[in-house]
């Protein structure tokens, strides 16, 4: 109710014992929220792209997932490998995204293959990430036509396809490439930034993965 | 929830007599204090960052009408709602009324501190909605019907022993009869119940780490994904955040991201984190296909401004409860409301009033690990000595506290008397108990003496006394 | 005062100096200690350095005095210009004097160390007393689990709390035995009336002292609750 909302800002400029902000005030914050200053940086975001995917690998298995690096052609076989190494059904949800049809999948004659969204009786999902973080191995992942969310919380087994050239130093690096591609404030419905599998402490401050989200992740990081 | 903070000292001998609770508690102290120190060694620029946290809510908090004004803007541009909520009764009201508008059966509730604080649970249960709490440690919580003990960990007080009788009695009639004994199997059979919930579940309610002002996203932080199945499955997402979680850009988000999980449980980044915006978009295979932002206020504003701004910073890690050793002793549940610990003794008594919370912010040494420990660098201390200031101005303060401190002050304020004072009692007290070196019962020190003996003064009286005596001597030589 | 000399100060007690106010500071009372603060502020003039062998003392000179004079500009300056001069006793030793200003002392034994926490937190003392207790002869320190956690001593918490301070310095008191110490040394008065007060409750024979009167060679006296000899 737009009275509550006079109420509450009212309250606040009481406060703060000013008006609506105005004049030079308000050009500051404006031009703050028109080029946002970065923190301190990182040093560990920093690094050569070949370190930066040595180091998101590192963190990523650090964390409870499990990285293979495989070359574009490997992709398809590196999926159906992972699922018999893990005694797992060949069959997978997979999002419907250009990333990944270009992969040949026509190879793989025993996965059968489900594009779409995520179903509560899905056991695998195999989707793209938009960008991988090296600082802390984390997977990200845009929605979109091509990329339901559903698949990322579903299954009980997340396999990531990611390609070396998408992953980047820090947060910084993704919100750069969020902006580059759906415009400098248009984000998609949900961004998930994924670090491992799901997990919780709830119980005894011990940590149990495959709380709610996935039991595994898997990460396919992909050299062209 | 209703508040017992009126009855902190009861709560406390409760706490102390708890073998459980004790046990639990002596895990948390080692545990999340060791976690936090480690991951914050492992990034240089930790200290930096902490800094920059602080002087970023800062910025925010001196700005905050816009800050939320550009955030509405944006929310809406995508069509999406914002609802602004001056009170805990006007929140309830508005979600209620989102909830019937699709005639919501049950709604799947990520963690929501926010959600506790204005009793959002029990006004839906009497509307006919229910509320499943999806997170771990809330579900078993709601499941024993009791309230969070800890802000990121809710049922750190129980052990697995207690988890499994709670699910027995509650998941029997579900067809799971078997009594669990090990950890991940409770994890499952959760999972499993908690499954199905979430995909019958009409509206999604989550709260949020953050707002951000530039992009109107609504960011999550999670370890089990819960919040991203609550906020993706059900055909309608519902935000409960109060003002101050709102914050200027997705660079700031980077770095109060980088302290937070840290001071949390020492992890490099929680498992889930996720920036929600908006309603799905036509073309998207799922999402939520509406949206809704309620912001609450709920006091904060007249915080603003005052000398207790500061608590406005608090981005809700738990640092400061998991390093604080009153905590340590006596758990969450002792401080009687929704926050606990440090930061609790700070904001309790705002949201529900000094009086009523009036033990709170005395119930600290001013050990100062709080704000050692907090990543926006609350001073904690301070904030609880300016509630025992208010108090002592209200005349709150116990009536022996303040003739004791009467009395010490006026002679404080008389060196002479003073001095003559201590003397006396010092070698009165040296009379009776130099042969023993102690006391173990002494009058007007029953809170002393009941668990420990007061040491006799070494022998030369007072420090006045001895200073005296070697001045004359050193005049005399 | 011993320690000082040696190390050549000249040392004064002035007669008018009584409590640093922190009592009625903590308890709410604000008019009190200002009132105790400026009658301290005047007491201390003219001296090159104030030291207290007590690191909540030290704090409260040095860190909370200035913000008790916000709306005095006057006192204020004069409360600054204290802090500046304030020290707690061993980090004056060490960062002011330099540590080889203190002769080496004997203590036959094995000791552990107590962070207080206003010294610890407020002041910086961490490194200080453990640097001047190395150069003891015959005393070897074990450090206990976490020396920095809080004793539970807490001004007047650890009588309108009792039973909360008691759960807090049993703690300690457990992790002052783990480490097999017979000496327990702090340098906050506070914490070592409680933590001996405890220690005597239990029947433990750890000796605890101030750390000074280790440094000064002075470890031949009774010790804090201790009966006298002979």
């Amino acid at each position: 109710m737009s009275s509550d909302r006079s109420q509450i800002l009212n309250g606040i400029r009481r406060s703060l014992q000013r008006g609506e902000l105005s004049g030079a005030a308000r050009q500051a914050v404006e031009s703050r929220l028109a080029t946002p200053p970065r923190g301190p940086s990182v040093a560990r975001a920093q690094l050569p792209q070949a370190e930066k995917v040595a180091l998101f690998c590192q963190w990523a298995e650090t964390l409870n997932a499990t990285v293979a690096r495989v070359g574009s052609a490997e992709v398809p076989g590196e999926v159906t490998a992972y699922l018999m190494r893990n005694n797992l059904p060949a069959s997978v949800a997979m999002a419907p995204s250009p990333l990944l049809e270009g992969y040949d999948w026509s190879s793989q004659q025993m996965l059968s293959i489900r594009r779409g969204r995520g179903e509560g009786s899905d056991q695998v999902s195999v989707t793209g990430a938009f960008a991988g973080i090296a600082e802390t191995g984390t997977v990200v992942m845009a929605s979109g036509p091509d990329h339901p969310v559903s698949l990322n919380l579903l299954p009980d087994t997340h396999v990531v396809v990611l390609r070396e050239a998408d992953i980047v130093g820090g947060y910084e690096d993704v919100w750069g490439r969020l902006r580059a591609r759906y415009g400098k404030d248009r984000m998609p419905r949900t961004v998930n930034t994924i670090t491992g599998p799901s997990r919780t402490g709830d119980i005894e401050q011990a940590m149990e993965l495959g709380a709610h989200g996935p039991r595994r992740m898997h990460i396919l990081v992909v050299h062209e | 929830m209703e508040s017992t903070a009126h009855a902190f000292k009861t709560n406390v001998d409760h706490a102390l007599a708890d073998p459980n609770l004790q046990d639990s508690l002596a895990k948390l102290k080692v545990g999340f204090s060791e976690r936090r120190r480690q991951a914050a060694e492992r990034l240089p620029e930790f200290e930096a960052l902490r800094d920059r946290a602080r002087d970023i809510k800062n910025h925010t908090l001196a700005n905050l009408d816009f800050y939320l004004e550009e955030f509405e803007r944006k929310v809406i541009g995508l069509g999406g709602h914002v609802h602004w909520a001056p009170t805990a009764a006007d929140a309830r009201r508005i979600i209620a009324e989102l909830c019937q508008s699709v005639g919501a059966r049950t709604v799947a509730k990520s963690k929501s501190m926010v959600a506790e604080e204005i009793a959002l649970n029990e006004h839906l249960e009497a509307l006919g909605i229910a509320p499943i709490e999806t997170d771990l440690g809330e579900y078993i919580i709601q499941l024993r019907n009791e309230p969070p003990s800890h802000i990121i960990a809710p049922a750190v007080h129980l052990t697995k022993d207690q988890v499994a009788d709670t699910f027995l009695e509650h998941h029997s009639k579900l067809g799971f009869d078997k009594r669990l004994t090990e950890r991940n199997d409770l994890v499952a059979e959760a999972r499993y119940v908690l499954r199905q919930k979430f995909l019958d579940a009409d509206v999604g309610l989550t709260g949020a780490n953050f707002l951000v002002a530039e992009t109107g996203s609504s960011m999550l932080v999670t370890n089990e994904g819960n919040a991203d199945l609550s906020n993706t499955l059900p055909k309608m997402h519902i935000v409960l955040a109060s003002i101050e979680k709102v914050i200027p850009t997705l660079e700031d988000a980077a770095v109060l991201l980088r302290v937070l999980a840290r001071s949390a449980t020492g992890q490099e980044s929680s498992a889930y984190t996720t920036l929600n915006t908006g309603p799905k978009r036509a073309e998207d295979l799922d999402g939520p296909s509406q949206y809704h932002v309620v912001l609450l206020d709920n006091g904060r504003s007249g915080v603003l401004g005052t000398e207790m701004q500061d608590i406005l910073r608090c981005i809700r890690c738990g640092a400061c409860m998991n390093h604080c050793p009153v905590y340590g002793a006596v758990g969450g549940h002792a401080y009687g409301w929704v926050y606990p610990g440090p930061m609790g003794a700070v904001l309790t008594p705002q949201l529900v009033g000094v009086e009523e919370a009036s033990n709170l912010p005395n119930a600290s040494t001013f050990c100062g690990r709080c704000e050692s420990v907090c990543p926006v660098r609350i001073p904690l201390p301070k904030l609880m000595r300016h509630w025992r200031e208010r108090e002592f101005e209200k005349h709150l303060t116990p009536r022996g506290v303040r003739q004791g401190l009467a009395l010490w002050s006026f002679l404080a304020r008389r060196p002479a008397l003073y001095r003559g004072l201590t003397s006396i009692a010092n070698r009165v007290l040296a009379l009776f108990g130099r042969a023993d070196g102690r006391y173990s019962a002494l009058p007007l020190a029953g809170g002393w003496t009941r668990f420990r003996d007061f040491p006799a003064p070494q022998p030369g009286g007072t420090f006045h006394a001895q200073w005296k005596g070697k001045e004359g001597k050193r005049k005399r030589a | 005062m011993k320690l000082l000399e040696q190390a050549g100060c000249t040392v004064e007690v002035p007669p008018v100096q009584v409590c640093c106010g922190q009592p009625a500071y903590n308890s709410g009372d604000r008019a009190t200690t200002r009132a105790i603060a400026s009658q301290v502020i005047d007491a201390f003039e003219g001296y090159d350095a104030v030291v207290a062998p007590s690191g909540s003392c030290g704090g409260m000179l040095s860190h909370h005095y200035p913000g008790l004079f916000d709306d005095d500009p006057a006192m204020k300056a004069r409360a600054e210009n204290l802090a500046g001069r304030s020290h707690e006793l061993m980090s004056f030793l060490v960062d002011v004097l330099g540590e080889k200003k203190v002769a080496a002392a004997r203590y036959d034994g094995v000791a552990t160390y107590h962070d207080s926490c206003s010294g610890l937190r407020e002041l910086g003392v961490k490194e200080q007393p453990r640097r001047l207790l190395d150069s003891v002869q015959g005393l070897s320190l074990h450090e206990m689990k976490t020396p920095e956690v809080c004793c539970g001593f807490g001004g007047t918490f650890c009588v309108k709390y009792p039973e909360i301070s008691n759960a807090m310095v049993s703690e300690k008191s457990a992790d002052i035995a783990a480490t097999g110490a017979d000496t327990l040394l702090a340098g906050d008065l506070g914490c070592l009336m409680n933590m001996a007060g405890k220690l005597q409750r239990e029947g433990s024979a750890v000796r605890v002292r101030h750390v000074a009167e280790v440094l000064a060679g002075m470890g031949d006296l009774p010790a804090i609750g201790e009966p006298e000899r002979g």
